[in-house]
């Protein structure tokens, strides 16, 4: 079978490579199928510039960035990008250091696709934090500010699933523009649900049975938890290839995958006000109604 | 007299820039520059402390762990509990931090440093039996070979079949890595970025089922480990004997100690003369005279800096600072642990360090060199993973694994530990119940630092000073050094907060 090549640049901005560590963690598809076969049915993804990755280093890896086909390649961004662009540079060209502001938007312009992989990239993010000491901010702000085009697809999470960058790249290379994005321009078919419509804890949490420190089997609402608030499919997906996920392992949602992580999903370990839970319930029956 | 600029530094962990002033391929001068910053400590301050050791890890992606492990020694210290851990939260914070270091130890070295050293395109051809290896030849047909080009050309001195084999290893190594990963998500929820290590102990339980996965994932790692790690580091010394002569950094190495049991891992601080010296956390202290801060901060310990981030300052490089024991720059790392373990009379390091240089035919003072680095970091790798086998044992299921924790209003705490790429500490103050003041001094700060206010270059740019680049086209040299050390960008450079107020304290 002929496998069509799909040309990705990955820029890191300001970011841990966590995502990057996260993409490795692939199943099915598996980092192997990443690197050298098919990640998606029929398709190579060819990594034309990852830092983490990529052999080359210098110059002769800077300058593939000059080199990219018009509308013929995936822009990936993995962190937050500083205005302050002091703060974050990530090469030398012409005896100039590039910040990734500026290598940003020499790209995106030209992508077909800019794909926000994490909450950094996606929302701000960590580095975004109060006091966002470098002006961090996410992929669409940048774009927004500078009057880019390029259709933005956000992919976060803290880091988020390999399996939601594989599914979303895929869903996009099969539906293009027509892929279902919520407000957030994240992918329906990542997160469409809150975690709380499908959490296994839920009985628990219908029944009031709560859990008094983090750790304990209850419903973890009072002890922090955010899936009420956060959109992701975790409890039907799991992680680590479907072995564990935050809340079956004890812990409360920490909201990783919403624009509110971090300074409006902390404390991490304190309950909810009853103003911001859903009314998951009333919503159904509104809904209904309209109809 | 000429330049040599290699912006990015690929294959690592972050942004890092080097130059190095070279003449007649000889390095006269070499400058490492950290070139991110994100403030974290800054963001921490003001916070719930209890939220720390959850943020704290996301410094960095690839050893989220030991950011969360050392905040949380610190927290316990600051929260007054630190003999109040369960044993069981002790047990699974080793058995975590240890899943993290294999990840990080196998990712290291196949998937960052191998490629300097393999030829991939030996595999061309490949038509046997191994899945992994045809998939490999059928990419390298279709002609598409990003990622693995472009690429230095030139000094890659395996034959044909220890290639073939390497890059085997380096397919299979995926999987391993991915198995570090699921085996301390068993305990953590997920990785990168673990959700249950806090104050305390860790917010999970154990069952005898988990124990029994840990424990078929360790066996695991582990024969991967003694069968290809190590075996592959050997054939890389019989190639490229040279690497064991070179690289040579400050030759003063720190440890912190790691682990619970810090008789295998200790503390203290060694020299290339295998003395040892007990450690005294009160003799670290920080330079900032080469680093985007204002003047007049050299030589305070990091609890008292003072940081004024000033981009573009004249004559700085480096968004990291230069921190100096007893005013002396240090190596921290796999072969700090190793040097400082074999020096200060660790019966289990020195045995493992003297059964690989026997297998090696070297003298452990050859271990102080670029493919020395990579021995230390694989033999760190066989230490930890038989260790962990038996910590999993000793986890009690269905016995506490944490304690009911309240904030206090005032504490401090110091968390030192081992992180992957070297010694770790975390300061925390904690003022009306918020974080006052969080420190974090990590090891790429140490090795990667800038020149200090002695003029003083820092471990990584002494390893490349005085070497000699055979092909200033492709300076190998420079860069197999450079990754030796496993330098991590993102944990070197963050902001700090002082006392009283918000002071944008970058690295420490």
């Amino acid at each position: 079978m002929a496998v069509r090549e799909i040309n990705v640049v990955w820029l890191q901005g300001g970011g841990c490579s966590g995502c990057s560590v996260s993409l490795l963690n692939a199943a099915r598809p598996s980092a192997r199928n990443l690197l050298v076969d098919q990640f998606l049915p029929g398709m190579h993804l060819s990594l034309k510039y990852h830092p983490t990755l990529m052999a080359g280093q210098g110059d002769a890896a800077f300058e593939v960035l000059d080199g990219l086909p018009e509308g013929g390649f995936v822009l990936a961004l993995e962190g937050a990008i500083p205005e302050n662009e002091a703060f974050c540079t990530i090469g030398e060209s012409d005896g100039r250091e590039v910040s990734i502001l500026e290598k940003f938007l020499d790209l995106a312009p030209k992508a077909s696709l800019v794909l926000a992989v994490g909450t950094c990239a996606a929302f701000g993010g960590i580095p975004a934090g109060t006091p966002n000491p470098g002006a961090f901010r996410s992929a669409k702000d940048i774009l927004d500010k500078h009057g880019v085009g390029t259709p933005v697809v956000n992919v976060p999470g803290c880091p988020p699933h390999p399996d939601w960058i594989s599914a979303t790249v895929l869903e996009y290379l099969a539906v293009g523009d027509g892929i279902a994005l919520d407000a957030l321009q994240r992918p329906l078919i990542i997160y469409g649900q809150l975690i709380h419509e499908n959490c296994p804890r839920r009985p628990y949490f219908d029944e009031g049975k709560f859990a008094e420190k983090p750790g304990d089997p209850e419903c973890l609402h009072k002890v922090g938890c955010k899936g009420p608030i956060t959109y992701a499919d975790c409890p039907l997906r799991e992680w680590n290839d479907g072995l564990n996920w935050c809340i079956k392992a004890g812990a409360p949602c920490q909201g990783c995958t919403q624009p509110e992580f971090i300074d409006l999903m902390t404390p991490i370990y304190q309950e909810l006000d009853e103003d911001r839970m859903p009314r998951i319930g009333e919503e159904a029956t509104v809904g209904e109604k309209d109809e | 007299m000429s330049k040599i600029i290699i912006d990015p530094v690929t294959r690592i962990e972050g942004h890092l820039r080097v130059e190095v002033e070279q003449e007649g391929g000889r390095i006269t001068e070499a400058r490492c520059s950290g070139t991110l910053a994100r403030g974290l400590e800054l963001v921490f301050g003001g916070r719930d402390p209890r939220d720390i050791p959850i943020l704290a890890q996301r410094i960095c992606g690839v050893c989220p762990q030991a950011h969360a492990t050392a905040s949380a020694l610190a927290l316990d210290e600051a929260f007054g509990l630190a003999d109040q851990v369960p044993p069981n939260g002790s047990l699974l914070r080793d058995v975590m931090l240890a899943a993290n270091f294999l990840q990080s130890h196998v990712l290291h070295f196949y998937h960052l440093a191998a490629l300097d050293y393999v030829d991939v395109t030996a595999v061309a051809g490949y038509e046997r039996r191994d899945a992994n290896l045809r998939a490999v030849s059928d990419f390298l047909a279709r002609g598409v070979l990003e990622p693995f080009v472009p690429r230095y050309e030139g000094d890659y001195r395996l034959s044909r079949e220890q290639n073939v084999e390497a890059v085997r290893h380096y397919l299979g190594a995926l999987e391993v890595r991915k198995n570090c990963h699921e085996m301390l998500a068993l305990f953590g929820g997920k990785m990168p970025h673990q959700c249950t290590v806090n104050v305390g102990g860790v917010t999970t339980q154990v069952s005898r089922d988990k124990v029994a996965a840990a424990l078929s994932y360790a066996r695991e790692i582990a024969d991967f480990v003694a069968d290809c790690y190590l075996p592959d580091i050997l054939m890389l010394a019989g190639a490229y004997p040279d690497y064991l002569e070179i690289g040579r950094g400050c030759s003063r190495f720190l440890a912190y100690g790691a682990f619970g049991d810090r008789d295998l891992f200790i503390g203290g601080l060694a020299g290339a003369d295998l003395a040892y010296e007990a450690l005294d956390p009160d003799r670290i202290t920080e330079d900032v005279k080469n680093s985007y801060y204002a003047d007049g901060a050299d030589g305070l310990h990091p609890s008292a800096g003072r940081t004024e981030p000033e981009p573009g300052k004249e004559g700085a490089y480096s968004w990291l600072k230069a921190p100096r024991y007893g005013g002396q720059p240090c190596e921290v790392g796999p072969l700090a642990r190793m040097m400082v373990g074999y020096a200060g009379g660790s019966a289990g390091l020195k045995e493992a360090v003297d059964g690989l240089c026997a297998a090696a035919r070297i003298e452990p003072g050859a271990l102080n060199s670029t493919l020395g680095r990579h021995a230390a970091r694989a033999l760190e790798a066989s230490i930890i993973a038989r260790k962990v086998q038996d910590w999993i044992l000793e986890l009690q299921p269905g016995e506490p694994c944490v304690i009911p924790v309240e904030v206090p209003q005032e504490g401090s705490g110091a968390g030192l530990t081992g992180a992957p790429r070297g010694a770790l500490g975390h300061w925390v103050r904690i003022e009306g119940a918020k974080v006052a003041n969080y420190q974090a001094v990590v090891p790429t700060t140490w090795n990667g630092s800038p020149r200090d206010a002695a003029g003083a270059p820092g471990p990584m740019e002494q390893a490349m000073e005085n070497e000699t680049i055979r092909d200033v086209d492709n300076p190998f040299e420079v860069v197999r050094t450079i990754r030796s050390f496993d330098p991590c960008l993102a944990c070197s450079v963050h902001v700090a907060r002082r006392k009283g107020a918000w002071t944008a304290t970058l690295p420490v």
